[in-house]
């Protein structure tokens, strides 16, 4: 089934971050149980945007969010240290979000993943820079997969994010992430693939329409995850419409019970 | 002539734009006047369109194009009046951090805003910067980074000017989706742009203010 990480618990976000400020626990548990009710396989938590506070905030947000919620969190974090405190706290199998191949934030998240029990994201990132085509993601994506299974991580618990990158800048983005999902799959059976979309439509005006349709594209083209807003309506009815159009819904039960809870908009 | 050379750019016609552009040299036309009275006149309503939203990227992509394809034109011809650049702008992406999209459009709409740009790349270290001021001597360093966790490197990049005694002779500048004014306020930074044709905007005012 495709995995749905809900990305609304991030202090860069304004509202959650006052929220984190005062300490609001009502507005914090109230926002994670409608992400679980709305399908979130995994809540991802990232206390990053008060720098200095990041431990702390990351503690408090845990603690608040871990007793209403059955579903793991994905921690999102590039410090080890938050991430071992986090890891610490965590009553099931976290998501680690996230890795990458850029020699210093894998040297240094490393050594925490020695012997976790953890699912972890990596992005398609390495120190020069920005993947520029189709195969240089997929070599890219590669070199993630073969790195962690030397380590003993298996496959199924990798997640490569391919980098999607604007295609207001350049056109042919869109086509070349698009390809790279299905090299991805094609090369690297097993390995999941998330990352988040809206990236895609940054510059045009009308962008959930945008990212709507890439995300069936890209689902199509092998994605099985992605980081986004699960309380985006459209956005949870165009999966489950997509994964009943790819096969992947028997009988069209999900996509059927979705519309009689009202999930599902015409 | 010089109306229809802003229309072209304004429109994003590159052809038009460089045969306007030769046409309205072989007229006697100023090098200076067509860039003055046409080009960067037109590359400031597109700013002020996308600004309100009027246009898009991909549209001040395709004029800033049409822009950088009139000033090569003009550009020898600029040379020989001895016409000087409004400005000159040194821009990179700070240490640590590998994003080029947002620093490149501000690039664009500098160059469109008459300024010579010089463009260190990404993932550059305050080192870099210190020596680029002191080669280049800008009137602006142009400071961008899209990560909560690089931003810290613009404060780096700012104190290490000043440790190194440059930060008094350019004026700093800095963009990136987690920057804001308080930001660039406590980091001691001049500007702060919160997208690239803001950037244009406000280096041109502050050079007339100096």
């Amino acid at each position: 089934m495709f995995c749905v990480i809900g990305e609304r618990i991030n202090t860069t976000r304004k509202s959650v971050r006052e929220a984190v400020v005062k300490r609001d626990v009502n507005f914090i548990q109230k926002d994670v149980k409608k992400q679980q009710a709305a399908g979130a396989h995994f809540i991802d938590v990232n206390a990053g945007a008060r720098i200095g506070h990041e431990m702390e905030d990351m503690k408090w947000l845990i603690e608040t969010i871990q007793p209403v919620i059955d579903v793991p969190l994905c921690l999102d974090s590039p410090d080890p240290s938050v991430l071992e405190m986090a890891y610490g706290m965590v009553n099931q199998p976290p998501m680690i979000n996230s890795i990458s191949l850029e020699k210093d934030r894998f040297d240094t998240i490393l050594p925490f993943l020695k012997g976790k029990r953890c699912k972890i994201i990596s992005l398609c990132m390495d120190d020069s820079g920005m993947p520029t085509g189709a195969q240089d993601i997929v070599d890219r994506a590669r070199r993630i997969v073969y790195a962690f299974e030397d380590m003993g991580i298996k496959r199924d618990a990798i997640y490569v994010d391919p980098l999607v990158q604007p295609v207001s800048t350049d056109n042919a983005k869109g086509v070349m992430v698009l390809e790279a999902v299905e090299g991805i799959a094609n090369e690297l059976p097993g390995v999941h693939i998330t990352g988040g979309l809206s990236n895609i439509s940054y510059g045009l005006p009308k962008r959930p329409i945008i990212n709507r349709i890439f995300l069936c594209l890209m689902m199509m083209a092998g994605m099985d995850s992605a980081i986004l807003d699960p309380l985006d309506a459209a956005t949870m009815a165009a999966i489950k419409t997509t994964e009943m159009l790819l096969g992947k819904d028997d009988y069209c039960t999900r996509y059927l019970q979705a519309i009689r809870a009202g999930e599902i908009i015409a | 002539m010089l109306n229809s050379i802003y229309d072209n750019v304004i429109k994003g016609d590159l052809e038009s734009v460089k045969e306007g552009v030769t046409q309205a040299l072989a007229a006697g036309h100023g090098s200076s006047d067509i860039l003055n009275t046409a080009m960067i006149p037109a590359m400031q309503e597109v700013g002020r369109r996308f600004e309100n939203e009027e246009c898009y990227i991909p549209e001040m992509l395709i004029s800033a194009r049409a822009m950088h394809g009139g000033l090569e034109v003009l550009r020898p011809h600029l040379a020989k009046a001895d016409v000087e650049p409004v400005g000159k702008v040194v821009l990179g992406t700070v240490k640590g951090d590998l994003h080029d999209i947002g620093k490149n459009l501000v690039g664009m709409l500098l160059e469109g805003a008459g300024f010579d740009v010089v463009d260190l790349g990404v993932n550059v270290s305050p080192e870099k910067f210190i020596e680029a001021i002191r080669q280049h001597k800008p009137d602006f360093v142009g400071l961008s980074a899209l990560l909560t966790t690089t931003i810290p490197a613009m404060q780096a990049t700012i104190d290490a000017f000043k440790d190194v005694g440059v930060r008094d002779q350019t004026i700093v500048m800095v963009g990136g989706a987690p920057v804001n004014q308080a930001f660039a306020d406590k980091i001691g930074a001049d500007i702060y742009a919160p997208n690239a044709a803001s950037a244009a905007k406000k280096a041109r005012a502050m050079l007339k203010r100096i």
